[in-house]
């Protein structure tokens, strides 16, 4: 694909150069030579040099805050996926977060012959089935335990309880012993090759599984499954977000939860928000718990500020003033615990609190739980 | 298998064992030519992504080597090695990788015959292994 496709893709030559996505871009906030406007401009004009050659073309968080916001409705986030994978083309990749690792353990993923060990947390207390017509998809869960342990976060405990709870509600899920990366990273740093590749791997393994349903606890994953693989791969079922499926069984079964006291506060994931626009589940869910005290943040909903960094590309000196930000509104409200849904979120902001932050306005802690975590040790036996 | 040469990277200290490599040459102890040696300042410099790139370009395995824990240069750069290397075997454990495919060395300036010794083992024991099933990926793109 070069520019002039993807500006007849994304609209792009729509643009009034009103400003009004460069004026709401947390991003440009801060980092005031980022400018979502002058990229589009760049990209008009044709100056495809300027534009892939451009650093800040990976500092875009692709959060979707700035596309409903477009009087000509430019698809911003997208027409960046494109140009980065143009960019990808001449040499341009972006800085990576992590040194790149979650990048490489993808491409490494692409291999068809590699036999993954990626269960081996799966203990006798959770029962999974292999007829299950329900899938629960692990991700990158396993690959972040070793690379996030300094952070005193485990992804793996997420979908431990997410098992526990499925387990409770008499589901067994399935889970696949193979399953590759989503291809979320590779798909919007612009290497679109490694996407497609994950995307035929996990489509051959999912038919073959027979399922109905897929259920995610990573947004990241569920966007991609639901709205980018479509483009390529049939998968012939469902994908749900386990707040979503919780709040569907909630009404169902009569779920029974003990009482949990403690004041919350949520942060919308991108993906999950304003993505795929789920944000009524969640809320649904922690409403329904006895003694939970949900207190919105000064920014919430549509309006919510991202944890600052996605794709892990780019994380610099901007995206944590933007997470100190974020955790300063959520410390304002004098929740105890700030609820996500998103296991990334929780790295960036977990991430950010390592951090002092600046002498005059330093970073908050506040504890930091998904959502999957707290329902688990809300369901079940007083 | 027959006629399989495995390529090693291996990652090796400036001040002891790239040294060691060269007393190795230099005292005409043989080892097998599989090994390409990438000269780092030190052992604790060696990011996990080296090593997963070096996957990525097709090694069959990988050596990290450097100072003893009380030799470094720079103090403490073969317990950030160890560290790192840690973590890159839980990694690679996840992705399916047999252990011997990663192998971690402390050998000192003057223990060329032992860097000798590493190396003809580790090329023995991947020739046994065979190929690295991380490798398929870039040969069904040749």
């Amino acid at each position: 694909m070069n520019l002039e496709d993807i500006i007849q893709k994304t609209k792009t030559y729509y643009c009034l150069e009103c400003g009004k996505c460069t004026s709401i871009c947390p991003v440009a906030r801060y980092d005031s030579g980022f400018s979502p406007r002058m990229i589009i401009e760049h990209a008009l004009l044709g100056f495809e040099d300027d534009l892939v050659q451009n650093k800040k073309l990976f500092s875009c968080l692709t959060c979707y805050t700035c596309q409903p916001e477009c009087p000509s409705d430019v698809d911003f986030p997208v027409f960046v996926r494109e140009a980065r994978s143009i960019a990808q083309d001449n040499g341009q990749y972006g800085i990576c977060a992590h040194s790149g690792q979650l990048q490489s353990l993808a491409r490494l993923m692409t291999s068809p012959a590699i036999k993954q060990n990626r269960l081996e947390w799966l203990s006798k207390e959770y029962r999974v089935s292999e007829d299950s017509d329900v899938l629960l998809w692990v991700g990158c869960a396993p690959y972040f335990e070793p690379i996030f342990e300094d952070l005193e976060f485990s992804a793996l405990d997420i979908i431990r309880a997410s098992l526990k709870i499925m387990n409770l509600l008499g589901i067994e899920p399935k889970l696949l012993p193979n399953e590759r990366c989503c291809g979320h990273d590779a798909l919007w740093t612009g290497d679109v090759e490694t996407f497609k590749r994950l995307a035929e791997h996990n489509a051959t393994q999912i038919k073959e599984a027979k399922v109905k349903k897929i259920v995610f606890s990573c947004p990241e994953g569920y966007r991609t499954f639901k709205l980018d693989y479509p483009n390529h791969v049939d998968l012939g079922c469902e994908v749900q977000h386990l707040s979503e499926f919780l709040a569907e069984k909630m009404g169902q079964n009569g779920l029974k939860f003990k009482e949990i006291k403690k004041k919350v506060t949520y942060q919308d994931p991108c993906r999950l928000g304003r993505h795929l626009g789920v944000y009524d589940a969640p809320r649904k869910v922690l409403e329904s718990i006895p003694g939970i005290e949900l207190i919105e943040m000064k920014h919430s909903g549509r309006e919510s500020i991202c944890c600052g960094t996605s794709a892990f590309t780019n994380c610099d000196s901007y995206s944590n003033l933007l997470r100190a930000e974020r955790l300063s509104e959520a410390a304002a409200t004098g929740a105890d615990v700030l609820i996500t849904a998103c296991p990334k979120c929780q790295t960036h902001f977990r991430c950010a609190m390592t951090d002092k932050g600046e002498e005059h306005r330093p970073t908050p802690k506040i504890e930091i739980m998904d959502l999957a975590n707290l329902v688990a040790d809300a369901i079940g036996e007083e | 298998m027959a006629g399989f040469e495995p390529q090693i990277i291996a990652f090796c200290c400036n001040w002891c064992t790239y040294a060691a490599a060269d007393l190795a040459g230099t005292s005409r102890v043989q080892y097998p030519a599989n090994v390409r040696i990438v000269r780092v300042m030190c052992s604790g410099m060696v990011n996990p992504i080296y090593v997963l790139k070096a996957f990525e370009g097709g090694a069959d395995g990988v050596l990290i080597a450097g100072c003893h824990l009380t030799d470094c240069h720079y103090i403490d750069g073969p317990v950030k090695c160890d560290a790192a290397v840690d973590k890159l075997r839980k990694m690679l454990h996840v992705l399916g990788l047999e252990d011997e495919r990663l192998r971690r060395e402390m050998i000192s300036t003057s223990e060329g015959v032992v860097f000798a010794r590493v190396i003809k083992e580790m090329v023995e024991q991947l020739k046994k292994s065979g190929p690295s099933p991380l490798k398929v990926k870039m040969e069904a793109l040749a």
